[in-house]
Formats: C-alpha cells, structure tokens, sequence
C-alpha cells in the first residue's frame, strides 16, 4: 500500500510532471519564473492549495458526485475557489507573517489549470483519499521543481547575450522544450 | 458605420491582437493537445463553441450581474458551456473525445475566455461581443491549427493522417512528444515577433506576460 503511494508521488513528480509532460499550470510557469526566490514560494503555495484541492475533489467524488455526474466541473471549481478564499482569510487572521510570504500568489493560482487538472485526474483515474494526497503532493513538489529550475536557468540567460529577437517569451519556450527533453529521461521509470 | 465596427472587432482577433501570437494566452489547452491537426481542430471548435456562448450571455446579462461577484457569474457560466461541449462531444465523436481526454473540462481554466469576458463582453453590446468573441475563437483556431500541422507534419510526416513524404522520411518523433510542442511555439513566436518587428521597426515592443502584474510585483 505504501509503496504504491510512492510511485504516485515519483509518477507525478517526475514521469508525469505536470508542467513539462502534461502542460499545466503554464502561466505561473512563464508569469512567475524571473527570480529564484519568488519560484520557491510560489512552488510552496501551489503545494498547498494542490493538497487542500486532493482532499475535497476526494470528498465530492464520494459523497455528492455519484448523485449528479453532470455538476461535477461546476462544483469542483466553486468549492475549491471558495475554499482556497476562506484559508487565504484564516492565514491572514492566524499568521499574518506567512501571509505575506504566500498572499498575493494564493488567489493567483486556484483558477490555474493545474489545480483543476488534478482533481479531474483523480476523479479520471479513481484514486481515493489517500491515493489523490500522494498524487498532489507529487505533482505539487514537480511544479516547484520545474519553476525553480526554470528561474535558476533565466536569471542566468539575463548576463547572457541572447539575440535581441529571441528575449521575451520565444527563449522561454524554447528554454522549457529542453527542460521537457530532460524529463524525458525519467519516462518509464516507476513501473512498480 | 455599425456593420463596419463590428467587423472590425471580428478581424482584430484573427491577427493583430491574436490571443496566441500577440497576447500569449490559452497555452495549458493549446500545446498538450496539438499533436495532430485534427486533435488541434476540435479542441479549436469546442473552445468557439465556449467562448461564443458565454461572451453571449454574459453581455446579454451585464446589467443585470452584480459588479462584485462577476467574476465567479462567468467562470459558472463558461463551466455550463463547457460542461454541454463536453458530454456533446463524447456523444457525437467518443474517438476524438477520448483522444482529448481530461482537457475538454480544462478549457474553463483557459485564461483567454475568462479574459475576453472581463475585458470585452461585461462592457459592451451583444452584437459586438459575439463578433469579439468570434473573431479571438478563430485567431485561436489558426494558431492551434498551424501549431498542430507543423509538429503532424514533422512528427508524423503526415497531415490528417495522409501520408506526404516517400517511404525515406524518417518522423521526428519528438516533435510529437511534448518538448515538441514548446519548442514549436518557441520559434514561431520568434517568427511572429521578427515579423511585426520588420514592420514596425522603430517602435519597441511592449513584452506581455501571462499575469503580467504578478510577475512585475514578484521583480
């Protein structure tokens, strides 16, 4: 039992990373990916919004989904959004130093489409509490690799000398492609 | 005079402010399901189908939705939409549906509908924003389009699934991979940018993110 949540948590992490394998959460990953520190803090806060995400998509597929399949969009993005809202206001309220450290990314990302693709893919692949914990912290601990590493590599391609017509978005996308072509490597590894 | 406004709001989406090449908008959906054409073409479809609709009846009801929670009366309204182009397009073609997968649901996520809706739908007329919106579904169409022949094309030397090249042609594989997909739209976003700059050479231009606010306070 264990062991299979391990090899969720390394297939998302690694095989499937969800930037660079499954192309979500695309706009933090250009948007936010200039600085280093900023990454890291953005990688943590998707870890947790991700993790709450797990355990309510877990909740609604056993409990209100089986009922009415059809409101299952509808209800995963009203519930998530609202919730996300209500832990932005508890933090606030309780740790006023770890809201600054999250704070404006919190709202940025629960519409982000890494979130919804994550409770869509629990619910596609049937994973229960357990199971869909290990997958968001997997995919959660991915984001943040990939946007660190993706900051660590632009803030050296700032000092270098890039043509002129290639700065902006056309060097980031290539930058990822080769990224992507790194995590390639990881493919088939986690066949348990 | 009115025919020619609308028209025009119909043509600024397919080039000069084409959500893909101009505004960068819309990537999660575009590159993951781009690897063949026709896979580019139904995601297109259903996204016109979602944006048209909801810029529809978001600008029917404009008056009526309250300024405070207009954002979450959208994104409810395009997840309607998306939820019918969903079980539609699971009725009338499973095999395309299948090949789509999770990414039909995930075109609510896609941040150009939520866009066009707060920056043109809420403000205007009906007539106008179903033009608006019209106009930015087919610029999206074209750029998921040539994305998806260029990586068929080079990955599969095919398109449509009919073969181009001779028995020689060796497919380059990664092209349909997902490197590919960044990699394409890398250089034709340097294409698009070289060739905007060729014509206006003297005025610089603007670099617009994604969440460009964010991305300037995080600097």
């Amino acid at each position: 039992m264990s062991g299979q949540l391990f090899w969720i948590l390394i297939s998302a992490m690694l095989v499937n990373n969800f930037t660079l394998h499954l192309f979500l959460g695309l706009c933090p990953f250009m948007g936010v990916s200039a600085r280093v520190s900023t990454a890291l803090r953005m990688g943590a806060a998707n870890i947790f919004v991700l993790t709450i995400t797990s355990v309510v998509a877990s909740f609604l597929n056993a409990f209100i989904l089986p009922y009415a399949p059809y409101l299952r969009l509808i209800s995963f993005i009203v519930v998530i959004a609202s919730l996300v809202q209500i832990v932005e206001m508890t933090i606030k309220k309780v740790s006023p130093a770890l809201f600054r450290e999250l704070g404006i990314y919190l709202p940025l990302i629960t519409t982000n489409c890494a979130i919804l693709g994550l409770a869509i893919f629990q619910t596609n692949r049937g994973y229960g509490l357990f199971e869909g914990l290990a997958f968001a912290i997997g995919a959660g601990l991915g984001l943040t690799l990939a946007l660190v590493l993706m900051a660590s590599i632009r803030e050296r391609a700032e000092l270098a000398d890039v043509p002129a017509l290639a700065r902006g978005m056309g060097l980031v996308l290539i930058v990822a492609g080769s990224l992507s072509l790194a995590f390639m490597g990881f493919a088939g590894l986690g066949a348990p | 005079m009115k025919q020619n406004e609308s028209y025009e709001e119909f043509v600024k989406g397919i080039w000069r402010d084409n959500p893909v090449f101009a505004q960068v908008l819309g990537m999660c959906p575009m590159l993951a399901v781009t690897n063949s054409a026709i896979n580019a073409i139904a995601m297109g479809m259903a996204t016109m189908f979602v944006l048209v609709g909801s810029s529809f009846l978001v600008s029917t009801f404009r008056n009526v939705i309250p300024k405070q929670v207009r954002i979450s009366c959208f994104i409810i309204i395009i997840a309607t939409f998306v939820t019918i182009a969903d079980y539609t397009l699971l009725a009338l073609v499973p095999a395309v549906h299948k090949e789509l997968g999770a990414f039909i649901p995930l075109i609510v996520a896609n941040c150009l509908i939520l866009g066009r809706q707060e920056a043109f739908a809420s403000r205007y007329p009906t007539k106008l924003a179903v033009m608006d919106a019209l106009g930015m579904a087919c610029g999206f169409l074209v750029a998921l389009f040539s994305l998806g022949a260029v990586r068929e094309i080079l990955g599969d030397g095919a398109l449509f699934g009919v073969r181009l090249f001779g028995e020689n042609f060796e497919p380059w594989i990664i092209m349909i991979l997902p490197p590919g997909g960044f990699l394409t739209l890398g250089f034709i976003l340097i294409a698009f940018g070289w060739w905007r700059g060729r014509k206006d050479a003297e005025v610089p231009r603007v670099r617009r993110w994604p969440h460009g606010v964010a991305s300037r306070r995080a600097a």
